[in-house]
């Protein structure tokens, strides 16, 4: 098959940001630290023309309303263990990696640029933009990986460039044990991850001869190179699924692929911060706010999201954990919305944000099913438009925290007329996220909340609902408490950001206006889907505004014009406020556990035991051959006849013991 | 009767005899000369052997002999590179005791 210049050359994409990384990291920034940024920046924006010109190419080459089928343009063999079972690398392309591609090269390049005015003068400037690059292109491979190996090893990349970026101001002890915190928490999941591959991998494998040819033959247009058992395309075929799910595995009675599944899932988990492993991605604000913006926001915690979507077909014949994936997602999303209307740290509550946005995303995979995916489309569509509004959120707050060198929200208060511009951006991405017509959110949302409905899972879209309302609420909060609240003595001299930071805010509150009615369920092409809708649906798009909206008016209500009502409903709720001030207390149960349990009961004795038994023997086989040695060393006088004799003696001994011997 | 001459057992025993001589000497002699003098005594009694073992074991071939001319070359050698170390020794130490040498013991 013939591609485009674009399709073909689609593994520049990535690899721009990569070579930038090596000339920036290795030669740039010892010359000049804004030379270094501008070189940084300006890769990114090459990467992210590529990928425009990818995806009109993609969607010229199969246009909308047509089947989309997966595309793998490039290839290339870079381990090869045995026949069938080699490793490669290469670009997949279908419609949710193009589309995340564009979200990832567009949302990276803002934030290089914002970051040009943000980070400026600041210590560690080249360096900062060295790793922004290195997460770039982390993530471009992770998003174009045709297997899940190369999934994995790209996985791990970003978690890498996560830890770099939150320890950016590693003179902070804070900082510092946040992404240690952040790594060590992912990296823990990634292990389910790592397991659920091998396991996929061995079962995938043994059925390749049974399925592998007729693949192989159904796609031969569509592919470069031998078909392998790792690939999405292997993986993601019904049939083979369905095989996988017969067989038991022997652990509380889930089939193969559901304990596979499950496995991969926590590793997902682990990245999107689905509860209980979501403790990382509040602390992970201590990075400078565009790295949240970028990876703890927008693209990197979407990861986890858009592996269940990659292997969605599996996950589906899977339905007992996807039904799984659906409540722990409703779950989180509730969860982490209760908290957010407590924090005071104004990234924090985006954090929280994010991850109830994130649960939205997940129970939205959740609830659909193969024969109806609704929410399959619904939760791309809303991973593709939470990356511009929540990314604008982000931005706007370093806005603002460029202003007032604070991140408490009671210490902003009477911006709204000091920074018009981030003051506008703001409003419109808090409308965004709160789900108001016309904004993106409103789409996206709706279409969750639909599928939600649709599924018939208990439960699902009351919370999804009430989701809404408290997203609203927690949104106008900072919003008012931020823009409209009593002037401080931070906020007194406070005064509009740099041109660089505003242009990225304007893009990005175009975007958060417009993404919305890009026709998602015709451009990912899933079509068989009879309840397929274009244009709204009104029984649930009603109750999801007066949702909204209600959170606005509630939020107006106690925050606005710096009334003290929420001070008297806080003192009012006393015990049950300070519990979810202190996030549940889930960080102390974490700490508890790890310190006073495991810490305590296994750690200290694995220690003990290596301490005195692996090095005891070690020890005492060293000190037994230093002792001979020096034995053996006072033979070595430095008298050369006292060596003759030893020689000659030993010389008789032997002809001694030899002539005993022939006799 | 007398025999006329003596057999490879009388010359046996002479290069036993010469080569412990030559031994002992290199053990328990501290001037570096006499230990020359000593590993002269072993070296040649090994010549000897070659052209006593070559009379008697194959008096029709001369590889004995020609062993023997070969053991005075690397002796006249092994002499010269001894003579360099003594030198160097005495250079050194103002004497050709060996047993105050041991410095390269390490």
């Amino acid at each position: 098959m013939n591609y485009g210049f674009a399709i073909s050359n689609a593994w520049l994409i990535p690899i721009l940001p990569f070579l930038s990384f090596l000339i920036t990291g290795l030669i740039l920034r010892r010359i000049s630290e804004t030379l270094a940024a501008t070189f940084a920046t300006l890769s990114v924006i090459c990467s992210m023309v590529l990928a425009y010109m990818v995806a009109y190419e993609y969607f010229t080459l199969y246009p909308i309303g047509t089947n989309h089928p997966m595309i793998i343009p490039i290839r290339f063999e870079w381990l090869n263990f045995q026949e069938n079972l080699s490793m490669y690398a290469g670009v997949l392309l279908d419609p949710i990696s193009v589309m995340l591609m564009t979200v990832v090269t567009t949302v990276s390049s803002l934030v290089h640029l914002y970051s040009n005015g943000y980070l400026h003068g600041e210590k560690g400037f080249a360096r900062y933009f060295t790793f922004l690059n290195l997460f770039t292109f982390s993530m471009l491979g992770l998003v174009i990986a045709p297997n899940i190996l190369q999934t994995f090893i790209f996985w791990e990349l970003v978690g890498v460039s996560s830890f770099l970026l939150i320890g950016h101001y590693f003179e902070k002890p804070s900082a510092v044990s946040a992404s240690k915190k952040a790594f060590i928490v992912t990296r823990f999941a990634d292990l389910g991850f790592l397991l659920g591959i091998i396991l996929l991998g061995y079962y995938g494998y043994q059925t390749f001869t049974e399925f592998g040819p007729g693949i192989a033959a159904a796609s031969s247009q569509y592919f470069t190179g031998n078909l392998q058992a790792l690939d999405y395309y292997y993986l993601t075929n019904v049939a083979v699924a369905q095989k996988l799910h017969t067989i038991d595995s022997g652990v509380f009675n889930l089939s193969i692929l559901s304990l596979s599944m499950l496995l991969i899932f926590i590793g997902a988990a682990g990245k999107s911060a689905m509860f209980p492993l979501h403790i990382w991605l509040p602390d992970a604000m201590e990075g400078p706010t565009p790295v949240s913006a970028l990876i703890h926001a927008a693209t990197m915690v979407v990861a986890g999201v858009y592996l269940v979507a990659r292997l969605f077909t599996a996950f589906a014949t899977a339905s007992d954990i996807l039904i799984f994936i659906a409540y722990i997602g409703a779950f989180t999303s509730i969860f982490a919305a209760i908290i957010g209307c407590t924090q005071n740290d104004i990234k924090r509550v985006l954090a929280f944000s994010t991850l109830s946005q994130l649960g939205y995303m997940m129970f939205a995979l959740g609830v659909a099913t193969l024969s109806s995916p609704l929410g399959f489309t619904a939760s791309m569509f809303h991973l593709y438009t939470h990356a511009f509004f929540k990314a604008l959120l982000f931005l706007g707050a370093g806005s603002l925290i460029h202003a007032v060198h604070s991140n408490s929200i009671w210490d902003m208060g009477g911006l709204a007329k000091k920074m018009p511009i981030t003051h506008i951006t703001f409003l419109i991405a808090c409308l965004a996220i709160a789900g108001v017509y016309p904004f993106a959110g409103f789409f996206s949302k709706d279409e969750i909340l639909l599928a939600a409905h649709e599924s018939g899972l208990p439960g699902i879209y009351p919370l999804g609902l009430i989701v809404a309302g408290l997203t609203a609420f927690y949104m106008f909060r900072i919003y008012f408490v931020s823009f409209w609240g009593k002037k401080t003595q931070h906020s007194d001299h406070a005064h509009e950001s740099p041109f660089i930071m505003t242009l990225p805010l304007m893009i990005l509150a175009v975007l958060s206006c417009v993404a919305g009615f890009v026709p998602m369920n015709d451009v990912l092409g899933l079509h068989m889907d009879p309840h397929a809708h274009h244009g709204i649906n009104f029984a649930i798009a009603i109750p999801a505004s007066i949702m909204g909206v209600f959170g606005i008016l509630l939020a107006a209500f106690f925050y606005a014009g710096g009334s003290d009502r929420a001070e008297k409903i806080k003192n009012s709720l006393g015990l049950i406020h300070k519990t979810i001030q202190n996030k549940f207390y889930i960080d102390e149960i974490y700490l508890f556990i790890t310190h006073k349990i495991i810490f305590k009961f296994i750690a200290a004795p694995i220690a003990w035991f290596d301490r005195t038994i692996v090095d005891g023997a070690v020890n005492v086989s060293g000190n037994a051959t230093r002792r001979l040695g020096g034995t053996f060393s006072k033979f070595q006088n430095g008298q050369v006849q006292t060596y003759g004799i030893w020689l000659f003696s030993g010389a008789i001994i032997l002809f001694f013991v030899l002539w005993a011997f022939t006799i | 009767m007398i025999q006329a001459s003596p057999t490879i057992l009388h010359w046996t025993f002479l290069t036993t005899i010469i080569f412990s001589i030559g031994i002992y000497g290199m053990l328990t002699r501290k001037s570096a000369v006499g230990i020359l003098m000593s590993v002269e005594l072993a070296l040649n009694s090994a010549a000897l052997n070659f052209v006593v073992f070559g009379k008697f074991v194959a008096p029709q071939l001369l590889e004995g002999e020609i062993f023997t001319l070969f053991i005075i070359a690397v002796a006249a050698a092994e002499v010269v590179v001894f003579m360099s170390i003594l030198v160097a020794l005495y250079r050194n130490l103002n004497k050709i005791d060996v047993t105050i040498a041991s410095e390269l013991k390490g």
